[in-house]
């Protein structure tokens, strides 16, 4: 069976017309379905947080049977994530997309868990800690896209786990857990 | 009595033409035309029915032919001994038109035919349709004085002869524009001629109908306006002239204005004048005889455009424009005919058989689809056109409909446009690396995965 580095490619990403942008209603439908399973696999096991459209992106091109997706497909097929929650435009001109594996709310489920299990409950950290930071290597925060952090530290700020206070630059703001 | 007992019976298509005799050469069409006569019991009720003369007969066919009785018969025109001229009353301006003609019927009563002690009847058509009677009464009487029956004879005594020339063989009886041995029949110079003829006598309206249809012409291009004004020109001191200019002459402008005409595109006036309105209707009747031979070559379904060809081709000089193949194409939803016009999604149209099925094809696509080699490396419509024996652009039609029934997906790639068989139906999205032992899926795996 065909690799990407380390991850384990389905068989029909040798099929040629999974690569172009199916017409046909139903058979759209099961194309699309199957590009969002592949993509949320793929970014989840790579650790991928953003996929940028006009960029190489090694899922969508099969070098092996030589066919590549379209600009239309690629959108067609993000676009399907995003209308699910599963993923973000970052900007207007949907060239950059936020993918979400976990939605915001597993995020903050994640966060509180690894407070917990490091005895954090009451303490002070940075955002560049929770990101980089000692305690958090090894899981699934380490190296986590700020974007996706900080809409899950304000989700969890608004229910009132902990309070983001600002420091003399964007680079160390602080968070104060209370839970 | 029936009709058929007292006047020949005439044989009619599958769609309901007459079947012409070797030669024979229609000239006229009247539609809603009694035939009766008062003198003669024996006579048969012909009401309303269509009149077509031909150069050898009156042929009358019931315009319903499913709801009456009275078969298609014939009045052959060497059994009228005299026609007479139609009277001019005032009665004629009220009742329907009228004219009459004298018959000779065999002795006993009981049949047309001029043997030993025959007798005359008279036989009145009564004309309760729209259409020109007094045209009609006019090239009656022509085909009538012209007695092209008797140059039969003479044409099939030297049949060996006469197939070579005009490849009308004698003794055909499919009639139409096939001859027995399937071929193409032509209409003879003396047909072309014989138009000719009835060309110059339409002169007149002919232009008006070559303006009509040029009208759309004139907007865009200044120079039809020049050329249309050179044909009108052509055509009055043609018709000036006609009383002392010779025939020969007469005929070489003939053949240019209608070389005029056919460059312009405006299907030949003629017919149009001799059918009326009845003009599509029957057009469409000879289209459905005509399309059946092609169609059994074609596999059951031709493009439209391959049959404006075939079907000109085989009209010679009288071709017909696209506008009117459609026409006479979709009058076949009325008549009881077994083909007909189909539109694909992407505007392309094709005739095809009624009894030709789409499941058959998508069949044939599938067994194409599911060998080895196709399932790697999929098929285009070239591929798919010489397996199956059509046009590109017809196998094209079919893919992109089997694709839209879910059989095929499409490749598009710098390689060219392809087709698969759709595997997408087959793929489990909650287990995207399990695959089912037997299927098509699996089928494809094992082809694919045989070649790298």
């Amino acid at each position: 069976m065909q690799k990407l580095g380390d991850f384990k490619l389905p068989h029909f990403f040798n099929y040629p017309p999974y690569f172009t942008l199916q017409p046909v209603r139903d058979t759209r439908e099961k194309q699309v379905q199957l590009w969002k399973e592949l993509i949320l696999d793929y970014c989840r096991t790579q650790k991928i947080f953003v996929i940028g459209l006009e960029e190489e992106f090694p899922l969508f091109s099969n070098p092996v049977i030589e066919r590549t997706l379209s600009h239309e497909a690629r959108e067609a097929f993000l676009s399907a994530l995003v209308s699910e929650g599963r993923a973000e435009w970052l900007d207007k001109g949907h060239r950059k997309c936020l993918i979400l594996w976990h939605r915001i709310q597993e995020w903050a489920d994640i966060i509180l868990n690894f407070v917990k299990d490091n005895g954090l409950e009451d303490s002070v950290m940075t955002v560049e800690e929770i990101r980089s930071g000692t305690e958090s290597r090894g899981t699934e925060l380490s190296g986590i896209d700020r974007t996706i952090l900080m809409r899950a530290l304000k989700l969890l700020e608004q229910k009132g786990k902990l309070a983001i206070f600002k420091g003399t630059s964007a680079d160390d703001e602080g968070v104060k857990f209370s839970i | 009595m029936a009709a058929g007992k007292f006047l020949p019976p005439v044989e009619l298509t599958t769609s309901g033409r007459p079947v012409l005799l070797p030669n024979e050469i229609e000239c006229s069409l009247l539609s809603s035309v009694d035939l009766e006569s008062d003198e003669l019991p024996a006579f048969p009720l012909l009401k309303s029915g269509l009149l077509i003369l031909t150069t050898h007969r009156l042929i009358w066919i019931p315009e319903s032919s499913s709801t009456t009785t009275t078969a298609a018969s014939a009045i052959p025109l060497s059994a009228i001994t005299h026609i007479f001229s139609p009277k001019k009353s005032l009665r004629s301006m009220f009742a329907s038109p009228r004219f009459r003609f004298q018959l000779s019927v065999s002795s006993d009563g009981r049949g047309v035919g001029s043997g030993p002690g025959s007798r005359s009847v008279v036989v009145t058509v009564v004309v309760r349709g729209k259409g020109d009677s007094d045209a009609f009464y006019g090239k009656f009487w022509e085909s009538w004085r012209a007695r092209v029956w008797e140059s039969d004879v003479v044409v099939s005594s030297s049949s060996s002869n006469s197939q070579l020339v005009s490849g009308s063989g004698s003794g055909s009886d499919s009639g139409g524009l096939y001859t027995s041995q399937g071929t193409l029949r032509m209409a003879g110079v003396s047909g072309i001629l014989r138009k000719e003829q009835e060309m110059w006598e339409s002169t007149d309206k002919s232009l008006q109908d070559a303006f009509q249809d040029l009208n759309a012409l004139m907007s865009k291009a200044k120079e039809m306006v020049v050329l249309a004004e050179k044909m009108r020109l052509k055509l009055l001191s043609g018709t000036n002239s006609q009383t002392g200019a010779t025939a020969d002459e007469e005929m070489g402008s003939k053949q240019e204005m209608q070389d005029w005409l056919l460059s312009v595109g405006i299907a030949s006036p003629v017919t149009k004048e001799t059918a009326g309105a009845l003009y599509h209707q029957q057009l469409s009747r000879q289209l459905a005889d005509f399309v059946r031979i092609p169609l059994e070559k074609a596999g059951g379904v031709i493009n439209l455009i391959d049959v404006y060809c075939v079907f000109n081709r085989a009209r010679g000089t009288e071709l017909i424009s696209p506008e009117d193949l459609l026409q006479a194409c979709s009058l076949w939803e009325k008549f009881d005919v077994p083909v007909m016009l189909r539109k694909f999604d992407s505007g392309v149209m094709v005739i095809q058989n009624k009894s030709h099925s789409d499941e058959e094809v998508f069949a044939r696509i599938k067994t194409l689809v599911t060998k080895p080699d196709t399932l790697r490396s999929g098929i285009s419509a070239s591929d798919a056109a010489m397996t199956l024996g059509i046009a590109p652009a017809m196998a094209k039609e079919h893919l992109l409909t089997a694709e839209s029934k879910g059989i095929l997906c499409r490749d598009i790639s710098p390689d060219g446009f392809r087709f698969f068989i759709n595997l997408f139906p087959e793929i489990d999205p909650n287990g995207v690396y399990s695959v089912k032992e037997y299927g098509i899926y699996a089928t494809w795996i094992k082809a694919t995965s045989a070649s790298r």
